[in-house]
Formats: structure tokens, C-alpha cells, sequence
């Protein structure tokens, strides 16, 4: 068994009357990627805020790497933001339009503390990570297609070697034919560096392919949990099974 | 020159073998006008026919001119635009009409489902007012009352419960799959006979958009509507061309590549592009990080050529294919 890199337990969080997560918790082991499933409002984006502390939960802890998130000093806190990072849903409003990849780069790299001497040679390893090559560099956001802008925002995720990326969304702004390609690059981070994911998407296909455990969410509850394949061939829940049939057919399905 | 028209029509039965096509787009090219006043082809000479009663699947990446060439074709091309060619809809190309004519047409004779409900209605006005609004404007009712009664019809067609509630809220009140389906019925609600659906599931939830894709498929049987259907997913694809008479057509930098029956392009692929769309699928039978990808060889590459009959009813352009080395995922066996 992997150790544990974040845990959630028992997080409530209510916004005025609506309650946005009951009662969830979850286990994310070390270079293991936890897939996230729900329809938008079911609390999916609320408990990856939790996790990242972007939202104070009402009653519940979170700890990352063993240390509770909500415990600790101004100054820990901020030693433990480099330990989770990042990735945004759509990289044409998240990049910083009127800088250069390069740029883009640097800046993360300065708020990471990283040496400035170090920035060059980083940043053109980031880009080899995410298999781009430093001719990128130059490039500004809008000349990127969709899928190396994204690319660009998960190199600058990876900037400090965090444990844990929280992906939001992250291939659910590209065309299906690009996800693949954004696909292939978490998996690569995934086997290289032995990062660890936390991977939002309402798309059950995408969890199916990168997610070795899944925690389904249906309005705030966690309705059903556990290892991918186990979940996705046995389903218990009614809604995953509504999910899992809304899945896209490859093969058209020719007579009803 | 195209050959797929000539392709019999399967499944057409409930219908009398006289009907024309619902719409017959012939060498349709769209160009803008871009740098120094220079005109820019984005899609070039494009044809497609559109029967009753079947949808038409039009398949592509961002940018590869479907939206635009749906939108001209329905004489809604964007502002600015040159179109060129013939869309011959009951009889009248629709290329040759002014707007005055062409209003009388959009809404009662051709409907059209935006991407995002959010932005196609309104958000100042009662769902039960817009889609009534629609039904005067085309004198679909004699009066306010028959008006209204045909919106609750219209409601209770696109499966909303309670009708008249819902007829009472502002679009902000309901979910999305719902103002989706309220879009639904201003399209449907002079019983056209083309609806032209841009992309109506991608802003939804995947299990609400598969909901409103299997409304859209039973509808068309109901109302013997041809239906357009814009996608970039070829899940969403293969969901909504359910039937034998359904078709595909993949587009690829403004040309059609690949055009047959639904289980014949998504099921039996000639082309390597729509090959590597389908490759690209996301599933849990691939290896992790092993996904293919669409190379850009295919991507980029213009000199597809015309479309070709593969077998009956399927047609591919496949004018570079010899050109193409074994790497890109390109099986030639099977293209004979």
C-alpha cells in the first residue's frame, strides 16, 4: 500500500441553506490518481477548493502529507500551498495573455522561490516534461492551440514538484481528439514523477482511463467510492449508473 | 460530382418516395475577408444533402469550418461572410434570398439549437412568453390562446414536468439541461422541417446532454425533421445517429474527408483522419498514457482531394492517403 498524500475526512460545507458536501471524505495515496465524478452542482469543484484551503469547510480536516491543512501557521501555510497545485479548467483565461510561455513561467517560478538561475534550465525541463520543446518558449498563449496552452498550464503546475495536482476540469475545455493528447501528458507526469492527482471531470470516460479510484458525487453526497474498475463494472448507485449510460457509445448503436 | 446523393435512401419509408431533400447544399465555399481586404476561403465546396426524418452528423475539430458552413447553408451565415454555391431548400436556394425572406423561413420552416442555452434566450423574459412569441411571429396559432395552449404542448413535448410552472420562470430558475430543452421547443415549435442543432449537449452535464441528444433523436422520428447535428465528439456522434439512415460527415480544414451511413463511417473508418478521431477516444481499455493521438501530418495536411465512393453510400477522399507513411496510423488494406 502507497502512503497517504492527502485525505479529506468527513468534510461539511453549506453555503446559506444549500448544502454543497455532506459528509465527504476520501484517501488519495502517493502517485495514485483519484477521479472526481458529479454533475455541476454536485460539490465536485467545492471540495477540490477544500483541499487546496481556497474554502474553509464548515466541520471536517484535511491533511496533506500528513500535516492538517487547516492547523497550521501562516508561515506552514504557505510551505504546504507548493505541495498542491493547480491545474485550471481552460489555460486561454488561466495563462497571462500578455506574456510569453517563457514568461509565464518564470513568474510561477519566482512565487515557487525557486533561484533565478535556476529559471532557464527549469523551465525548458518543464517543457521537455510536457513534451513541448523550448522553441515554446517565445510563444504567446494566443498562438498556442488548445491543447499546448493546456500543456503550458500543467508545466507550470509541476513548476515546484508538488505532491498533488488538483485538475479541474482540465480536458474538459479541449476537443475530444486533443484531450487524448493532454490525457497522454498526465499520464507521462504521472509515471515520471510520480505525482499524485486529484482529477475533477464529469466525464466518466476520462475517469475510466487515468483515475485508479474514483469518489462519485451526487449533490453534495458521496454516493459511491473505491477502485475505478471495481466501481465502474459493479455499480451500486443508481446515478452512477445513470452516468455510466450517458457515457458516449464509439459504435452507433443502429436499431432501438 | 459528389456522389453521394445518389446513394439509396434507407429507412425513408414513412415518408412518400416523392419527398424532395429538406436540403441540398451543392459546392458551398464560405470565405471572409481578412488581411489587407484579401478573401479567405474557410470552407471549401462543400456539399451535402439533408432528407426528413434523418440526421446528419457533421464531425470536426474547432476550426475545421462545420459551424459556419451549418450556418450558411441555413442562410445564416455570419456577418461578413461570402458564400458561394447553391442551398436549395423546398425549391428556393436560400443563398439567393434577402433577409426579409429569410426571416419568414428561420423559425417556422428551419429551427436552430445554439450551443448555449444561456446566450439563445432570453434572460429578461418568462420561458412561456419566448417560445409563444415564436409560435405568433410565424402565425403558427390564430391567437393568443391557441398560442399558448401550443407552447404547454411544446413544454410537455420536450418531456418538461409541470409545464405551466416552468412556463412562469425565467430561464436563470431552471437548469441547464431544462433551457436547453426550452431551446428545443422554440426550434420545433412551428414544426420545421431542418433543424440545425450547433453543438447543443457540449455546455451540459454528459448525463443531461445525453438526455438531450436522445430528445433530439426521438423527435426527428416523430416530426419528420432532417436534422443537422454539429459535433466535435464522437461519442455524441455515434449517440445521436441512431438510426440506418443516419449519416457522418467529417470535415477537416473546411472539406468534407469522409461521408456514409452512421455504422459505416464510425464503424467501418476509410479515412485516416476520422481513424485517429476515433483512436482518440478516451477509454479505460487503453493503457494509461497511451492514448493516439491525431497526428499533425493528418491534421495539416489539404490535398485530401475529392470525395471517392468506397462502397455504396460511403465516399472518402483519399487523394494523399498513398503519400502517407505507415506511422500515421494508416492502414491501407483496409482503404481498398
Amino acid at each position: 500500500m502507497s502512503a497517504t498524500v492527502l485525505a479529506a475526512n468527513d468534510i461539511v460545507k453549506t453555503f446559506g441553506n444549500f448544502t454543497a458536501l455532506d459528509h465527504v471524505g476520501f484517501e488519495l495515496g502517493r502517485g495514485k490518481v483519484l477521479g472526481v465524478v458529479g454533475e455541476s452542482g454536485s460539490g465536485k469543484s467545492t471540495l477540490g477548493r477544500i483541499v487546496m484551503r481556497l474554502l474553509t469547510p464548515d466541520s471536517g480536516t484535511v491533511s496533506l502529507a500528513g500535516q492538517d491543512l487547516f492547523g497550521l501557521s501562516r508561515r506552514d501555510l504557505r510551505k504546504a500551498r507548493r505541495r498542491i497545485q493547480l491545474v485550471p479548467q481552460d489555460p486561454r483565461t488561466s495563462l497571462n495573455p500578455t506574456m510569453t510561455v517563457r514568461q509565464n513561467l518564470y513568474f510561477q517560478l519566482r512565487a515557487q522561490g525557486v533561484a533565478r538561475v535556476d529559471w532557464a534550465a527549469t523551465s525548458t525541463r518543464l517543457l521537455a516534461q510536457v513534451s513541448l520543446t523550448a522553441d515554446y518558449l517565445h510563444a504567446y498563449p494566443h498562438e498556442l492551440s488548445g491543447g499546448q496552452a493546456q500543456r503550458i498550464a500543467i508545466a507550470r503546475s509541476i513548476a515546484n514538484n508538488p505532491d498533488v495536482l488538483v485538475c479541474d476540469e482540465a480536458v474538459s475545455a479541449l476537443d475530444k481528439s486533443v484531450q487524448a493528447q493532454v490525457l497522454n501528458t498526465f499520464a507521462q507526469l504521472q509515471a515520471d514523477t510520480g505525482i499524485a492527482m486529484f482529477f475533477i471531470t464529469h466525464d466518466l470516460a476520462v475517469i475510466e482511463h487515468i483515475a485508479d479510484d474514483v469518489l462519485v458525487l451526487d449533490r453534495g453526497r458521496a454516493v459511491e467510492q473505491g477502485v475505478t474498475k471495481e466501481v465502474l463494472a459493479t455499480p451500486q448507485d443508481a446515478y452512477t449508473r445513470e452516468l455510466l449510460a450517458a457515457r458516449p457509445l464509439i459504435a452507433p448503436v443502429t436499431s432501438r | 460530382m459528389q456522389k453521394q446523393e445518389q446513394a439509396p435512401v434507407i429507412g425513408a419509408g414513412e415518408l412518400p418516395p416523392e419527398v424532395p431533400l429538406a436540403l441540398d447544399a451543392t459546392d458551398v465555399s464560405v470565405s471572409f475577408r481578412g488581411h489587407r481586404g484579401r478573401w479567405n476561403e474557410v470552407v471549401h465546396s462543400v456539399g451535402l444533402g439533408l432528407e426528413r426524418g434523418q440526421v446528419t452528423v457533421l464531425l470536426g475539430e474547432s476550426g475545421s469550418g462545420k459551424t459556419v458552413f451549418a450556418r450558411s447553408v441555413a442562410g445564416m451565415a455570419p456577418h461578413g461572410a461570402r458564400v458561394e454555391g447553391s442551398s436549395v431548400f423546398d425549391g428556393v436556394n436560400l443563398l439567393d434570398l434577402r433577409a426579409a425572406q429569410l426571416r419568414k423561413i428561420h423559425g417556422d420552416r428551419i429551427g436552430m439549437v445554439a450551443q448555449d442555452p444561456n446566450s439563445s434566450l432570453d434572460p429578461m423574459r418568462r420561458i412561456g412568453g419566448q417560445i409563444s412569441e415564436t409560435i405568433l411571429q410565424h402565425r403558427c396559432a390564430p391567437d393568443r390562446k391557441a398560442a399558448h395552449a401550443r407552447m404547454l404542448e411544446l413544454l410537455d413535448v420536450v418531456q418538461i414536468r409541470e409545464p405551466e410552472r416552468v412556463a412562469r420562470c425565467y430561464p436563470h430558475e431552471i437548469s441547464g439541461g431544462m433551457r436547453q430543452r426550452v431551446a428545443i421547443a422554440i426550434a420545433i415549435s412551428c414544426n420545421p422541417e431542418l433543424i440545425v442543432a450547433d453543438e447543443p449537449s457540449s455546455a451540459l452535464d454528459a448525463s443531461v446532454g445525453a438526455r438531450v441528444v436522445e430528445l433530439l433523436d426521438d423527435l426527428r422520428v416523430r416530426l419528420a425533421t432532417a436534422i443537422l447535428f454539429i459535433t466535435h465528439d464522437i461519442g455524441i456522434a455515434g449517440r445521436i445517429a441512431s438510426k440506418p439512415q443516419d449519416r457522418v460527415a467529417v470535415m477537416l480544414g473546411g472539406r468534407l474527408v469522409e461521408l456514409g451511413y452512421a455504422n459505416q463511417v464510425l464503424g467501418r473508418a476509410c479515412h485516416p483522419y476520422t481513424r485517429a478521431l476515433i483512436a482518440a477516444e478516451p477509454s479505460g481499455q487503453v493503457p494509461r498514457g497511451q492514448l493516439a493521438v491525431v497526428p499533425d501530418s493528418i491534421r495539416g495536411r489539404q490535398d485530401w482531394g475529392q470525395l471517392v465512393e468506397v462502397s455504396p453510400g460511403h465516399a472518402a477522399a483519399l487523394g494523399a492517403v498513398a503519400d502517407l507513411q505507415s506511422s500515421d496510423s494508416v492502414d491501407p488494406e483496409v482503404i481498398s
